[in-house]
């Protein structure tokens, strides 16, 4: 990491929310781990928490973020700095202050009951979720000027991601049940990284009844290999295309 | 030294900028942007800085173009009009930052930073000091490169008479040893002595370009305030 990545990385350490943030995390997975009777059992219930509001807080935090950041942003800027290298040093500063209170919170308590494939699957699609939700926050920062409205963008976006986009599927899949829709169900869920990261998860689980009407149609339809592999493929777009087109932005982005 | 080819910059539907050419040659000068309240001259400012970015046009700075290539930057030392810091970062990691990002140059001019004791306030956040520090602080960084060019927004609202005095002595001082700056205020005449060139801007326009010496001959005053109230006051009956 450079200097100035280092700086945010430290920065966001430091504050209080990033540490509650921790607390919660590490709270909720010790609970479920202990309380739930199986493993099994409990590794679900910390998948569902996690992909509930890891996205929430890496949404939200990030967006919150580089809004406040402004002043920063400026006072470097009319230093000799490219903006590239700003945008990037500010993504690798709060994505790894992210992912570093996810590892320590969640990531311990999964890797102590579960410390297999599984539970590095788990950890892997946190820090996946985590990725990605900072890299729509930074586009949506980056195209809305105003504070309020990019806050209330990013949690429209969590809303749909966790739980519209379901509904939505759902409904459209009940209404076109007499057509053959394996392939739009199958495209569907890959636009969505949230149901992407949940999939891989409850394939590497075998709990088929969790997986639903789309996964099993996605596992049916591609294979789990094949399927595994292309879901990868998908979220790791979903990470570099919003940033790609945020940097893109913020090159030309008039600073007031 | 800075070039400027016919500038448009619109904001959505303003026209800001209407067509700026300007060329400043190195050295010596010290050039005062004087104009009503937006008419431009900030914008013109962002445009070197390329913190804005022309709609139309280019800024050419030693040769290179300010909108494509950061070194641009190096040559220059930018005062903002109100600066904001990060406010969690302490006045001692600030200059550590900045410091930090160009790790080339070791021999930092540290005299303002001296003569406005902001050694005293090292450990203190940003955020807690008042508007005239965090203008002492701004301007302690605009010189600490030594840069050729110096850009100073408005640099004197809110200092205090003493800070003030210090910073124009600097000015004169880095002027005389050849540097260019650019100098915004309006209030006129805290710039009387201390430009030797004056550029009047007009909603998004150049006026004029002139050296002092022939602005006060043309109006026949003694003062850059006088000679700029002559030729507003013209400007109002005709």
């Amino acid at each position: 990491m450079n200097n100035i990545a280092r700086i945010i990385f430290f920065d966001i350490l430091k504050s209080k929310i990033t540490f509650v943030y921790f607390i919660v995390l590490a709270l909720v997975s010790w609970i479920s781990f202990l309380l739930e009777e199986s493993l099994s059992k409990g590794l679900l219930t910390v998948t569902y928490i996690v992909l509930f509001s890891v996205p929430l807080m890496a949404l939200l935090y990030s967006t919150i973020y580089i809004y406040n950041s402004k002043e920063f942003i400026t006072l470097l800027l009319s230093q000799p700095i490219k903006r590239g290298k700003l945008w990037s040093s500010l993504y690798a500063g709060v994505s790894t202050s992210l992912c570093m209170a996810f590892l320590l919170g969640a990531g311990i308590p999964i890797l102590i009951y579960s410390f297999n494939g599984t539970g590095f699957l788990i950890i892997a699609m946190g820090v996946g979720i985590t990725l990605i939700s900072a890299s729509i926050a930074f586009l949506i920062a980056v195209m809305t000027d105003d504070k309020s409205v990019g806050i209330g963008l990013s949690i429209l976006c969590w809303l749909f991601f966790t739980l519209l986009y379901d509904a939505i599927m759902m409904f459209l899949l009940f209404q076109f049940s007499d057509y053959p829709i394996d392939i739009l169900t199958v495209l569907l869920l890959m636009l969505n990284p949230v149901d992407l990261a949940r999939l891989q998860i409850m394939m590497q689980l075998d709990v088929s009844a969790m997986l639903g009407y789309s996964g099993a149609v996605f596992t049916h339809f591609l294979g789990s290999t094949f399927s595994t592999i292309l879901s990868f493929i998908f979220l790791i777009a979903w990470i570099v295309i919003p940033y790609r087109i945020s940097l893109k932005i913020f090159g030309k982005k008039d600073i007031a | 030294m800075i070039t400027i080819k016919n500038i448009h910059k619109y904001y959505r539907k303003l026209h800001a900028l209407k067509g700026i050419d300007l060329t400043f040659e190195a050295g010596d000068r010290c050039i005062a942007l004087i104009g009503p309240n937006a008419c431009g001259k900030t914008t013109l400012i962002k445009c070197i800085l390329n913190l804005v970015t022309p709609t139309k046009g280019e800024v050419m700075i030693s040769g290179r173009n300010a909108n494509h290539d950061p070194r641009t930057r190096e040559l220059i030392g930018f005062m903002p009009q109100s600066a904001n810091f990060p406010k969690n970062l302490s006045v001692e990691n600030t200059f550590r930052l900045i410091r930090s990002v160009r790790p080339e140059i070791n021999d930092t001019d540290d005299e303002l930073y001296h003569s406005f004791h902001l050694d005293r306030i090292s450990t203190k956040t940003m955020g807690t000091l008042s508007g005239g520090t965090v203008q002492k602080v701004s301007a302690a960084l605009a010189f600490m490169f030594h840069p050729q060019i110096v850009i100073l927004d408005e640099p004197f609202a809110g200092l205090d008479p003493l800070a003030s005095g210090i910073l124009k002595e600097k000015i004169l001082k880095e002027k005389e040893k050849g540097k260019l700056i650019l100098i915004t205020s309006h209030v006129i005449s805290e710039l009387d002595h201390l430009a030797s060139h004056v550029i009047f801007m007009e909603e998004g326009r150049i006026l004029f370009y002139k050296s002092v010496g022939l602005l006060l001959e043309d109006t026949g005053e003694h003062t850059i305030t006088g000679a700029i109230m002559k030729i507003l006051t013209q400007t109002e009956y005709e």
